[in-house]
């Protein structure tokens, strides 16, 4: 649904020259969510507002629908009708909201239908529904002032939905709220993207906006992407810097010979209740030091760290019995090699 | 002097003041208008940046803001005389008035319009708006309470130029303030007309503020209300020829 090729941008001030973006090839499926996480200064907003062109890349092509924008860019800094109309298909929403304070809720999600030309009923009609559908109904005549952050950011999307579109941005759209009300907005556009098939693309620098909306994740550093791919993907990537931050696990030995294992669940394999069936089976006490498990369309997704007693040598048939299962173990503090065959046992 | 005297010359005085300011007012807020969205337009980074065009026009503000008055009314004297036919009397004046008002007003529209939140035209350049769109639907209506603000201050700097429109036959209460207060010693015959212009100004600013403040209201409490109080803060031109009656 959007793609980018080798999309890269190069700010020039007096001289000095900023890469924010080198190269980045990204990927959004129809219909998923896909966040992209980084510090500040990674370059993924940057990103965002080059895929609706509001920021011209230096070089590279940006596609979304089956339309390559940067075909229709022009050479001037001027937006030309063709890439107005293909703007106004992509919905976006901002970490600040970006409301006119001058016109009312009902006002302001009715602009983007008054850029595009729609009738002064429709407008109405439309803009009802779509407050109705974030929820606001009754604040059609409040100012935005009026409002708090988050019904603020529920107009916002109400607006970035009055096109009609097919792909919505979200510019740390959450950033600016509370935890509740962060979950709250998650919760709805999960809801949109649901009910209206809508394509999300959003960045974030919070790993729980990912872990808690996202059915694909990239993580960014220094203008590239350094990781990507569904969450299921990432967790069966050895030594995923993002599977890792999205499902943390702490714990230390609690003697010197004992064995922890990280066990990560990811896939279709991971539907059993391997821990019970691992301490029936071999008849050993299980420790969990540490555990951060979802359960996604009623599949296990996540890590845990778990300990069993005695050294590495006394736990292979154990560790042996859980890789049969289709998980991947990770020996913690271990200094020999994993073996390879992991990956292909999680397959 | 009897009040039956004073009373024709002062609500003679009255009117011509009242429509010089007016017209000059309509004049230049009419063209300060798009100068000052211009300005911004045009700047560094704006809608239409165009660097060579930013420069002249803001030369030609400054030039005109530095311009004394009473200078540029004899300069504009052949203009005026194209313009109006003559170069006497209180249809004279409103040319020099109007083009002393147009660079006022434009800074003061630019400052306002410099004050929106860059976000909104964002949010409306994503939507697919163009750059008319962007100052119809966003610039104008969110700096609109700063702009009552901006007109009000015009309004009350234009009243204190038109003192000065007796040089040219324009007449007024400055005017009158001089030739019969000044020179001829009526001296209570002046103190009425600075009374008046007193009233006048008191009551457009108090006019001006109601509006903008209204305007505000409907913004509820974070609205940007201290940027009007800083405005009026900055307002020397205003106050200080006020006073020129």
């Amino acid at each position: 649904m959007i793609t980018t090729t080798g999309l890269t941008k190069v700010y020039r001030s007096r001289g000095r020259e900023v890469t924010a973006l080198d190269g980045v090839d990204l990927h959004v499926r129809e219909g998923e969510v896909y966040g992209v996480i980084g510090q500040s200064g990674a370059g993924k907003s940057s990103l965002i507002r080059c895929v609706n062109l509001l920021e011209r890349p230096t070089a590279g092509t940006v596609t979304v629908a089956g339309q390559d924008l940067t075909a229709l860019a022009g050479r001037g800094p001027r937006a030309g009708r063709e890439l107005r109309r293909a703007r106004s298909r992509i919905g976006m929403v901002f970490q600040h909201f970006n409301l006119l304070s001058s016109r009312t809720v009902q006002d302001n999600v009715e602009l983007p239908l008054e850029i595009l030309g729609t009738s002064g009923r429709e407008r109405s009609r439309k803009a009802l529904e779509l407050l109705d559908l974030v929820g606001l109904a009754d604040k059609a005549r409040a100012y935005p002032a009026q409002l708090s952050g988050g019904q603020k950011q529920r107009v916002g999307i109400a607006r970035a939905l009055a096109g009609d579109p097919k792909v919505l941005l979200s510019d740390e759209a959450t950033s600016a709220l509370d935890p509740e009300t962060t979950r709250s907005i998650l919760q709805l556009l999960r809801d949109l993207n649901r009910q209206l098939g809508l394509t999300v693309l959003l960045i974030t620098h919070e790993m729980d906006v990912v872990k808690s909306v996202c059915d694909s994740a990239a993580l960014m550093e220094r203008g590239r992407i350094v990781e990507h791919g569904t969450v299921s993907e990432l967790l069966a990537t050895p030594g995923s810097a993002l599977a890792t931050a999205l499902f943390p696990v702490g714990g230390e030995a609690t003697g010197a010979d004992r064995t922890v294992l990280d066990v990560t669940f990811h896939g279709e394999a991971a539907t059993q209740p391997v821990i019970s069936q691992l301490s029936r089976t071999y008849n050993i006490d299980i420790s969990i030091l540490g555990a951060a498990i979802d359960t996604v369309g009623g599949l296990q997704i996540g890590r845990m760290r778990i300990e069993l007693p005695g050294r590495y040598e006394d736990n292979v048939v154990p560790v042996g019995f859980l890789r049969e299962q289709g998980l991947r173990i990770d020996v913690v503090g271990a200094r020999h090699q994993e073996p390879v065959l992991v990956e292909e046992g999680a397959k | 002097m009897t009040w039956s005297e004073m009373q024709p010359l002062l609500s003679q005085a009255c009117s011509e003041t009242f429509s010089m300011v007016l017209w000059s007012t309509l004049i230049a807020v009419a063209a300060g208008l798009p100068l000052g969205i211009l300005l911004v337009l045009t700047d560094r980074g704006g809608l239409l940046q165009n660097l060579v065009a930013n420069k002249v026009t803001g030369q030609i503000v400054n030039v005109g803001r530095s311009m004394p008055f009473i200078i540029l009314m004899v300069a504009l004297m052949s203009f005026t005389r194209w313009v109006t036919g003559t170069t006497i009397g209180t249809t004279a004046a409103i040319v020099p008035l109007a083009i002393g008002g147009i660079p006022f007003f434009a800074r003061l529209v630019e400052t306002a319009v410099r004050e929106v939140d860059g976000g909104l035209v964002e949010a409306v350049q994503a939507m697919g708006g163009n750059t008319w769109t962007i100052v119809r639907k966003v610039l104008v209506p969110e700096a609109l309470p700063s702009l009552i603000a901006s007109t009000t201050t015009t309004v009350i700097a234009l009243i204190g130029y038109s003192a000065m429109a007796g040089t040219v036959g324009g007449g007024g209460l400055g005017d009158l303030a001089v030739r019969y207060g000044y020179q001829r010693f009526e001296t209570q015959l002046m103190w009425i007309t600075v009374l008046i212009l007193a009233v006048a100004i008191s009551l457009i600013q108090f006019a001006g503020d109601l509006a903008a403040r209204s305007l505000h209201a409907r913004g509820g409490r974070s609205g940007p209300a201290p940027r009007l109080r800083l405005l009026k803060a900055g307002e020397p031109a205003g106050a200080g020829t006020g006073k020129v009656a």
